[in-house]
């Protein structure tokens, strides 16, 4: 029998009871959200369940939602199960103030540079992570620039020197 | 770092491994990778990547532009293979906005997709050949890759950066001359490909560098987020086109190929039979497009007038088209609110776009699921004791893009 999204969901419910939440199916995607402490145990569940077996880490993202107080950074997994072809996606939701989230790196090799990735651009603490540092960004950031509060150079600003640019000529 | 590679063994008066900065800018590497190898002679004890010399920001930049303005940054991920990153995004678009392609148009989408995978396994089997030593075999392929651009170029004008295709199709039909190309292309790559493989598969000096270097378990690499043809090589028959088919890529008979060790050896054999396989699927797309009769046969876009630009000569000369031209590009058009995540096979694996859209003109987010970046995280596992040269080989049999791993 194969597995189907209502398998997945009651079988995560009977586990975990109220602690999920917001059960969705995006363009056919099983989507739901988890408790910021409770990632890890969700992710064991399941890998090591003999009829989930989502074994397979696809993408680790981070977003940010600055209006949402206490919880404003959602950590995104997006999980396979290579047997029976089937994906799902679940969040995790913290807050800038603290934002603890337990590493995946002891189930997905993968994991590590993904979370760094993630730390990089977002602040995201994943705690238990055996070399949590800067990725693509310089070590010596002190900012994280995907955040929301780091708005792109304004386009239309004018006291930039074109020539410094090699596009000849300036404003003046 | 630093205090790490001049710290002392413990009861020691002399270092006794070598540090070796292997890149960032060394021809070897094939690009901006920096590895920082611990050797002792010439074995490797450990290997440390650091990564991030060309990052752009591209999720950042993403951030601010509208759909058709993020096409240019998908080029310039993995850059040898740039229309399948632009099918992809065009393909998750379409996903989110509900737009449905016209069979026509997916064929056409399958032959470019297709002819890129073959330019993207050319150019890196060809590598791996130049890296143990054959440079004959790359040089000779070099002209069908240039036939492949020339083909690119009577698409859409462009051979590197490619930007073709738009939400919903093509920008315009393909010419006669792009068929002949292609025709000429179906007619002789097959005796190149061959002679190609002569070179190298039972090639005793090729076999003897490759057997056995950088090998890795299905375990493993199903663990370290391998996709693409690394992890065929390790014997797992996962491939986005047939596990969740897109652009009609159901409609296609085509096997996936397999290795066993995952090591150089085998993942140079599995793009081999990958670009077989992809001939095989324009042959039959190009048999598919032939059918088609009267009004069908000149269909290369879908009937979507909110997303689909209007065609230039009408942008020239009417106001109507001019208008619905800026507020397409300029990302003025209604975009609903919605999460997708929508994944292809790019030349070197699962080539995901994860898009929320909040219904702005704008993404509110977007991140790339790029392939390179996941596995190349496995190279110091990969080397681990193997030999200084083998590390250059299996670099280069990965299918590093540098491009891609920075985004």
């Amino acid at each position: 029998m194969a597995l189907t999204n209502e398998t997945i969901k009651s079988k995560l419910l009977e586990k975990f009871g109220e602690s999920l939440s917001n059960f969705e199916e995006p363009y056919g995607l099983l989507s739901f959200e988890a408790p910021a402490g409770m990632n890890l145990k969700v992710m064991q569940f399941l890998y090591d369940d003999p009829e989930l077996r989502f074994q397979f880490l696809t993408d680790l993202c981070a977003v940010h939602y600055p209006g949402q107080a206490g919880r404003e950074l959602a950590v995104v997994y997006h999980l396979h199960n290579l047997t029976d072809n089937i994906r799902l996606r679940f969040k995790v939701f913290t807050s800038t103030q603290q934002p603890d989230i337990f590493t995946a790196t002891q189930l997905y090799a993968s994991a590590n540079w993904m979370e760094r990735e993630t730390y990089d651009f977002f602040g995201v603490n994943f705690v238990g992570h055996p070399n949590l540092i800067r990725i693509l960004n310089v070590e010596e950031m002190d900012y994280f620039p995907l955040r929301k509060e780091f708005p792109l150079e304004d386009q239309t600003r004018i006291d930039k020197d074109d020539a410094m640019f090699g596009r000849g000529g300036s404003i003046n | 770092m630093t205090e790490h590679h001049i710290k002392l063994p413990e009861g020691s008066i002399e270092k006794s491994t070598t540090t070796l900065n292997l890149g960032p800018t060394h021809p070897a590497t094939h690009g901006v990778f920096q590895n920082i190898l611990e050797l002792d002679g010439e074995r490797i004890v450990s290997a440390e990547q650091t990564v991030g010399y060309i990052h752009r920001a591209f999720e950042k930049l993403a951030e601010r532009r509208p759909l058709y303005q993020i096409t240019t940054l998908t080029d310039r991920l993995n850059y040898c293979s740039s229309p399948i990153n632009n099918m992809g995004w065009h393909l998750t678009c379409e996903k989110l906005l509900g737009v449905r392609t016209p069979k026509r148009v997916d064929y056409l989408r399958v032959i470019i997709m297709e002819l890129a995978r073959i330019s993207d396994h050319l150019i890196c089997n060809s590598v791996v050949g130049v890296d143990s030593g054959a440079f004959t075999g790359f040089l000779y392929v070099m002209q069908y890759r240039e036939l492949i651009y020339e083909i690119y170029e009577e698409i859409c004008g462009s051979r590197l950066t490619t930007n073709i295709g738009r939400i919903g199709g093509f920008e315009r039909d393909f010419t006669q001359a792009a068929f002949l190309k292609l025709e000429k292309f179906l007619k002789e790559y097959p005796q190149v490909l061959r002679e190609f493989e002569n070179l190298f598969s039972r090639n005793r000096i090729f076999m003897e560098r490759t057997i056995g270097a950088g090998p890795i378990s299905a375990e493993r690499a199903l663990n370290y987020g391998f996709t693409g043809p690394n992890l065929r090589a390790a014997g797992v028959d996962y491939d986005v086109r047939v596990h969740n088919p897109y652009s009609s890529y159901e409609d296609f008979e085509f096997s996936i190929p397999v290795g066993r060790t995952g090591d150089c050896y085998d993942r140079f054999l599995v793009r081999n039979q990958e670009m077989w396989q992809s001939l095989k699927i324009i042959e039959q797309a190009y048999r598919k497009i032939q059918e088609f009769k009267g009004a069908e046969a000149g269909v290369f876009h879908a009937d979507a007038p909110s997303y689909y630009l209007p065609e230039k000569k009408d942008v020239y000369t009417k106001m109507e088209a001019l208008i619905w031209h800026f507020k397409i590009v300029m990302g003025e058009t209604d975009i609903p609110a919605g999460e997708v995540y929508n994944s292809v096979e790019g030349g070197n694996g699962e080539l995901g776009f994860y898009l929320i859209s909040d219904g702005g003109r704008t993404p509110y987010r977007l991140h790339f699921r790029r392939p390179c970046f996941i596995y190349y995280q496995a190279y110091s596992e990969l080397t681990k004791g193997s030999m200084l040269s083998d590390a250059i080989i299996v670099m280069s049999s990965l299918n590093l893009i540098a491009g891609e791993m920075d985004a």
